[in-house]
Parts: C-alpha cells; sequence; structure tokens
C-alpha cells in the first residue's frame, strides 16, 4: 500500500451530503412501511404484487453480485492465480449484494417475520421461489464465511482466520453450485407465466439465459468496481492489486466478450424455438431488439476490442453498458414486458416512495461497501498476513 | 408461415434451431479468431528450444 498523506478532509462532502439527505429519507419510509404496510408506500397489489422491489433489488442485485462466484471459480477452480487480488473485493460485493437483497426482500413481504418459515415449518419443495430461497439463505452463508477472513485479518484473529481460509476450496464449490442452482432459478421463476410475459421475452429456456447472462453481469460488476476503486482508492490498493489490476480488467473483458457473445446467440435460438420472427417487426420487436443489440451486441464487441488492443478504458465502459443492459433485461421480463396484454391503465407503476426505498437500499448497500474498502484488508494485504492467501 | 400440426410447428423451429447454431459456431470460430488475433503465443519461446 502506498502511503500517502492526504490532506484532512470535511466529512459534509457533497456526496457525503447527497447520502445523508437520501438514507434520511429511507429511514422515514422504512418506518412508513413498517408501521403502516405495504400499501401506504408501493402500487403493489393482489394483480401486481411483484415490482421494482422485485426486479430491480433483487433479480438485477443477484444478478449483479455473480462476481463473487465468477471471480472465485475462476481463481479457485480453473487456478487463474494471476486474478487473485480480485477475489476478495469479489467476494466483498457479492456479500454485501446478497445481504441487501435479503433487506430489500423484507420491504417486500407482507409478514416479513415470517421469511424463515419456508426453511422451517412450510417448506415447499415443489417450488422454484423454495429453491431460490433455499440457495440464496445458503449462499449467503457460504458468502459471509468467505468474507469472513478481511474481519479476523483486521481483528488479527489468526487461529480462526486459518482455519477458514482452509475451507476455501470447499466454499468456493459450494457457492458455484448454489450460484448455478439459484442465478437459473430466478428466470425459471417466469416459466409459470406464459400467458403473461411477452413472447419475445418468454422461452422455456429462461433459466439458462439467466443464469449465462450472469456471468457477465459478475465479470463486469469486477472491471466497474476496480476501475472505480484504481480511481478513488489507489491509496488503499498495495502493489499486488496495483500491478494485477490491468490483467484483471483484460482477463475479465475478454471472457465477458466470450460469454456475451454465446448469450447473443442462445437468444436468437430461443426466438427461433419460439418462432417468433414475425414479432420483431412491432414495437415490442423494436424494444427487443434495442436490448439485445444495444446492450448484448454492442458490449460484447467493446469488450472484444478493449481485450484484443489491450484498452482498458474501453473495458470499463463496456462494463457500464453491459450493467445497464442486465438490469434493463431483468426490468424487462419482471416489469415491462410482463402483463403486455393489459391496458395501460391497469399495468403497474411504481409509486415514488418505492423507487425512493430502492434508491436508499442502494446508497445504503455504497456506503457499507466504502466502509469496508476503507477499513478492511480488501484491496490490499494485511501487514501480518502477506502472502498467506 | 401457417401450422396445421405441432410436427409441422416442431419440425420448423427445430430446423430453424439448427441453422442458428451451425451460423452461430461458424461466427464463433470468427469472433474467437478476432478475439485472439493479438494474443501472445505462449508456445513461441517452447518451439524454438
Amino acid at each position: 500500500m502506498s502511503h500517502h498523506t492526504t490532506p484532512t478532509k470535511s466529512f459534509w462532502t457533497p456526496a457525503n451530503i447527497i447520502t445523508a439527505v437520501i438514507l434520511l429519507i429511507g429511514l422515514v419510509l422504512t418506518v412508513k412501511r413498517f408501521t403502516m404496510g405495504i400499501a401506504s408506500v408501493s402500487n403493489l397489489s393482489d394483480d401486481n404484487p411483484w415490482g421494482i422491489w422485485i426486479g430491480f433489488d433483487l433479480l438485477c442485485g443477484v444478478a449483479l453480485a455473480a462476481g463473487g462466484y465468477t471471480t472465485s471459480a475462476a481463481v479457485y477452480l480453473f487456478g487463474m492465480k494471476q486474478y487473485h487480488s480480485a477475489v476478495r473485493p469479489a467476494i466483498t460485493t457479492a456479500f454485501l449484494g446478497y445481504a441487501f437483497v435479503v433487506f430489500a426482500l423484507m420491504y417486500d413481504l407482507g409478514r416479513y417475520y415470517r421469511l424463515p418459515y419456508p426453511l422451517t415449518i412450510y417448506p415447499g419443495p415443489t417450488s422454484f421461489l423454495f429453491e431460490v430461497g433455499l440457495c440464496v439463505a445458503l449462499y449467503l452463508t457460504v458468502l459471509a464465511i468467505e468474507f469472513s477472513p478481511a474481519v479476523w485479518e483486521a481483528l488479527r484473529w489468526k487461529k480462526i482466520r486459518h482455519l477458514v481460509h482452509g475451507l476455501t476450496l470447499i466454499l468456493t464449490i459450494f457457492g458455484v453450485i448454489l450460484s448455478t442452482l439459484h442465478q437459473s432459478s430466478l428466470g425459471a421463476l417466469y416459466l409459470i407465466a406464459p400467458s403473461k410475459l411477452h413472447p419475445l421475452w418468454y422461452s422455456p429456456y429462461l433459466a439458462m439465459f439467466f443464469f449465462v447472462s450472469s456471468i457477465p453481469a459478475g465479470l463486469s460488476m469486477v472491471i466497474f468496481e476496480g476501475g472505480l476503486s484504481h480511481k478513488y482508492l489507489h491509496h488503499k490498493m498495495d502493489e499486488t492489486h496495483l500491478a494485477e489490476s490491468s490483467g484483471v480488467t483484460l482477463g475479465f473483458a475478454k471472457a465477458a466478450s466470450v460469454v456475451l457473445f454465446a448469450y447473443f446467440i442462445l437468444k436468437w435460438i430461443g426466438v427461433a424455438l419460439g418462432n417468433n420472427w414475425s414479432l420483431l417487426f412491432t414495437g415490442w420487436g423494436a424494444w427487443f431488439l434495442f436490448e439485445l443489440i444495444g446492450f448484448v451486441l454492442v458490449p460484447c464487441l467493446m469488450y472484444a476490442v478493449a481485450a484484443r488492443e489491450k484498452n482498458e478504458k474501453l473495458a470499463f465502459w463496456a462494463s457500464i453498458v453491459t450493467v445497464l443492459g442486465i438490469v434493463l433485461n431483468r426490468l424487462n421480463i419482471s416489469l415491462v414486458a410482463f402483463n403486455w396484454q393489459l391496458p395501460l391503465e391497469s399495468r403497474y407503476v411504481p409509486a415514488w416512495e418505492e423507487i425512493m426505498i430502492t434508491v436508499f437500499i442502494v446508497t445504503l448497500e455504497i456506503t457499507v461497501l466504502r466502509f469496508c474498502l476503507h477499513k478492511l484488508p480488501i484491496l490490499h494485504e494485511h501487514p501480518e498476513f502477506k502472502g498467506a492467501h | 408461415m401457417e401450422f396445421m400440426t405441432l410436427h409441422d410447428f416442431t419440425f420448423w423451429t427445430k430446423g430453424m434451431a439448427y441453422v442458428g447454431m451451425g451460423l452461430g459456431l461458424m461466427a464463433f470460430v470468427a469472433f474467437w479468431l478476432f478475439l485472439t488475433d493479438r494474443d501472445e503465443d505462449r508456445f513461441a519461446d517452447k518451439e524454438e528450444e
């Protein structure tokens, strides 16, 4: 870690003031939600029970937290040790991502205090939702254990840190299995609604689409956060992290371009198997092509050129486009193209409180992430544990 | 295109999917060559030795 002496800055920077305002509004809305019920802060109803808290906070949150299993699989299962410095930031993001997915779920569940019921009192093993719940609960536990060495190192608890470090390989295998299961099952949830979801987005292969697209989503989040860390937390990174960051960006860019290309082809095969060619020439078709070309093919080519030309800046921009594309895809499936046949007045439109609570949750997650990156040995090795990874 | 039977529909859609897979695989080879065109040859030194 480079030890620059930074001048003491005031806590009340513009970014911190905006964060504080958002958190304050969010806290007020949280009190309203948990004292006056869901209806007081949302437009959710029996006809539209899933809104942006599911479409954005859950579906996008889980997909964008896929960096944890992709990075740890690359390093510990495929032996790509050159990406080792990316593991801890990726695990941290994934752990916080999943933790805040569960946190956001509390707002959406009518009886949030019954969250453990499916795992304890009323299991529904034939339901995809049960599988998602079980996998997310188990994977969150796995991520908490994988993330914990950073805390043990900060506390200098060497024995427990050594014990947890010994579990790395088995935890990685467990994490990959659980991620494969629930990333795909989130897509499979929509298999029950073929008449509600527009045919261009509905496919018997939705589960595969969700899983395959989660890989570039996770890789892109690692590139995106790596780029931001390199720019704003440069002083927190040690020599190893600084030296490996370029290789991580370009290596992940190459991997993301390959998977995005495969995903692009798979989506066309989905159109062919549904014989939905004629729908491409409708307004919905234009929107589908906008998503598929603008947010799958374009970032795929951007990544490919970035990896070929060794252009990190282009890879960073491609990661932003990919992340936006994943958000667009999940929102299209859960909200935009869902109930597409209903007249506009019957369609779900989120209330401003729902949007504000989502902004609050994202802001809270970023604040906790910033705290972790500043206080824990995530972007640098702890001096007492150098080379112990 | 109108289909009179499920067999007609499956025959057509699966046929289109297989054509798509073939074209996709060929496109992937071209894409891979473009992607790795400028990579360093890791075996170059060994061959020279």
